[in-house]
């Protein structure tokens, strides 16, 4: 892997070890991801890709290795990392189910960020909170409903943009699109690609959804045996020659989804 | 890269042209609001807006929407607005920016303050017959369950029976004796202490004894079973609820009534007389230590004269209560895990009615009992 120079990537892993007891999940992993692009990480289910993540977001203890993430390392240890803390305003997660505050409305939950980070008036906090929900493609009338009140798609619109909130610049998405139909997911996608347009962002995104990998992401990370094992954008995973890879993106799902012979 | 947030403005004629710079984003949110509030009280005043956003090095969406509310600001009021020098990577931010926000709120209507209060009260005395139809409902689906396991026994989920009265019933005993065993030895030290004034310090037997019996025992039991057991039936089924396991239960054709519910009351009701019956022991044994040290009466005159002080009725008046109330504890609590909603906010509210309801329909059943007790003169 080419090393390119630190001030130019989000995130840079080296040489990281995850482990549960005597499990070792990820063994010695290395992987860039360059700011400004958005990154898809692929592997089988339960290869560690939400470990992979949730390592990064700080979630899980490290056994050894260094994580960097926008140029500053964020350690586990030392509660009064000043640095670290920092580094965690610049990031917007949207979990897997979401994980809205269920006591709070969908605007209320995309306030909190902003009410916790920034000193603003209660009006202009409720108008960038709408705006962000109307940029996810919610509607005001979304926002005064509960969690338990919002379809699965609405959820995630919401997660988004609560992870949006502060205006990150890095975003980690866990499987987005999952539990979409394909139109809600295409949307998705799309407001994914305008948005790191618009926003400049930099997105970290675990997803098996295929399409995705093809229209939204730069680059494709594959995930396999605790290692990054092929990197690069989708025509170069294509001719990848590990198996696991191979079987992934010339599966019958995959044929079905290839767009152009030219392409591979 | 990242400055301050500046806002020049100029007067060209009648238009007011506003230069933004700098920084226009969330870190600097207070900054920009101020900003904001010196230049919007301006805007009417003036004929024409134009903004040049060519100094902004940095913008997100705060700082977008500030922008486009000073731009929408002016053109309310009649303005020609003209927003120049948007660099190229900031052009697709605005444009979506300009699309936000366009409905306008509707402000809540008001309301007669007088017809508010008649409507809430009309709603609380509306719920407070839905919490009686809610328990009755409750009783009469657990009788229905109860009666089909009658007929076919082999359906009773026998196991979940024995691992409920595990957990509601051994694994309570510790605390239930402790405490106990602390409220006996409490009344008979203060029955000692005012007994003694007048010469009656050998009725404290009387007193711990008929009073342990018939009444303390299984009220303090009751309330405790209520508080360790009742919650945890509540919270349990709340969270099946919420994840929708009890769904998936009733469309495999189960009765989560008979599966869920039907065990864990019969343990209850298993237990409860049991706890009782240790806590009334326990009591009085806690009533004997402090007889023996503190009053000077030893364990053996203790026992002949609780002997005479007792009878088989006072156990059984205590003792007879204890079903009754594990059923109403029962009911209760899983009738409000049944009733919890989506949010974790509920499951609390929940857990926190089933508690405070049932230890009150506990004390209720106790002044009931009472007084059917003493009319059939037991």
């Amino acid at each position: 892997m080419v090393d390119i120079a630190s001030d130019s990537l989000a995130i840079r892993i080296r040489d990281l070890v995850v482990a549960f007891g005597e499990q070792i999940v990820i063994d010695h992993l290395d992987l860039d991801v360059r700011r400004g692009e958005i990154l898809g990480l692929v592997g089988a289910s339960g290869a560690g890709k939400s470990v992979l993540m949730r390592t990064i977001i700080g979630l899980l203890p490290k056994r050894s290795g260094d994580i960097e993430v926008m140029g500053v390392d964020i350690d586990d240890h030392g509660a009064d990392n000043a640095e670290a803390d920092n580094a965690k305003t610049c990031w917007g997660i949207l979990f897997q189910q979401g994980a809205l505050f269920s006591s709070l409305t969908a605007l209320q939950n995309v306030e909190f960020p902003i009410r916790e980070g920034l000193v603003l008036s209660a009006e202009l906090m409720k108008e960038v909170a709408t705006a962000k929900l109307e940029m996810v493609g919610l509607t005001p009338r979304d926002g005064d409903k509960l969690p338990a009140e919002l379809s699965g798609g609405m959820t995630k619109r919401v997660g988004l943009a609560r992870a949006l909130a502060l205006d990150p610049a890095l975003v980690f998405l866990d499987e987005p699109t999952s539990g979409l139909d394909p139109i809600a997911a295409g949307e998705f996608d799309d407001l994914i690609r305008t948005l790191q347009k618009t926003l400049g962002l930099t997105v970290f995104m675990v997803t098996h959804d295929l399409a995705s990998l093809n229209t939204v992401c730069d680059r494709v990370a594959a995930l396999a045996d605790g290692k990054i094992v092929a990197i690069g954008p989708m025509s170069q995973l294509r001719h990848s020659v590990h198996p696991w890879v191979k079987a992934y993106f010339h599966g019958k799902r995959s044929l079905m989804l290839q767009p152009k012979a030219s392409e591979i | 890269m990242s400055s301050a947030p500046l806002l020049d403005e100029t007067n060209r004629g009648e238009t007011l042209e506003l230069i933004p710079s700098g920084s226009w984003t969330a870190a600097y949110a207070a900054a920009l609001e101020r900003l904001f509030d010196v230049v919007s009280p301006r805007l009417s005043r003036s004929k024409g807006l134009t903004i040049d956003m060519a100094g902004v090095s940095e913008l997100d969406t705060l700082g977008a929407w500030l922008i486009e509310k000073l731009s929408r600001q002016a053109r309310d009021s009649g303005h020609a607005v003209a927003v120049v020098g948007v660099a190229e990577r900031y052009a697709g931010l605005i444009d979506d920016i300009r699309l936000v926000n366009r409905d306008k709120p509707k402000t809540a209507a008001w309301q007669n303050p007088m017809l508010a209060r008649l409507e809430s009260i009309g709603r609380s005395s509306l719920s407070a017959i839905q919490e009686a139809a809610v328990f009755v409902q409750m009783l009469g689906a657990l009788s229905n369950a109860g009666y089909a396991v009658t007929r076919r026994p082999r359906r009773l989920r026998f196991t979940s029976v024995i691992y409920q009265l595990y957990q509601v019933g051994w694994r309570a005993i510790p605390i239930m004796a402790l405490v106990t065993f602390l409220i006996g030895g409490i009344i008979a030290q203060q029955g000692f202490f005012f007994f003694r004034k007048f010469g009656a310090g050998s009725y404290v037997v009387d007193l711990v004894g008929i009073l342990v019996l018939r009444e303390l025992g299984v009220l303090i039991v009751a309330i405790m079973v209520a508080g360790r057991s009742g919650s945890a039936y509540t919270a349990e089924l709340g969270s099946m609820k919420m994840r929708e396991e009890i769904d998936a239960l009733s469309t495999m054709g189960l009765d989560p009534i008979e599966v869920l519910i039907l065990p864990r009351i019969i343990a209850l009701v298993c237990a409860l007389p049991m706890l009782a019956f240790i806590g009334a022991m326990s009591a009085l044994s806690g009533g004997g230590l402090v007889a023996w040290l503190y009053g000077g009466m030893s364990p053996l005159i203790f026992t002949a004269r609780l002997h005479d002080a007792v009878s088989i009725t006072h156990f059984e008046v205590g003792i007879l209560k204890a079903p009754f109330m594990a059923l109403a504890i029962g009911i209760v609590a899983c009738s409000e895990g049944l009733r919890v909603a989506g949010s974790a906010e509920s499951l609390g509210a929940r857990t926190t009615i089933s508690v405070v309801k049932s230890i009150f329909l506990v004390i209720l059943l106790d002044g009931g009992f009472a007084i059917f007790f003493a009319s059939i003169g037991m």
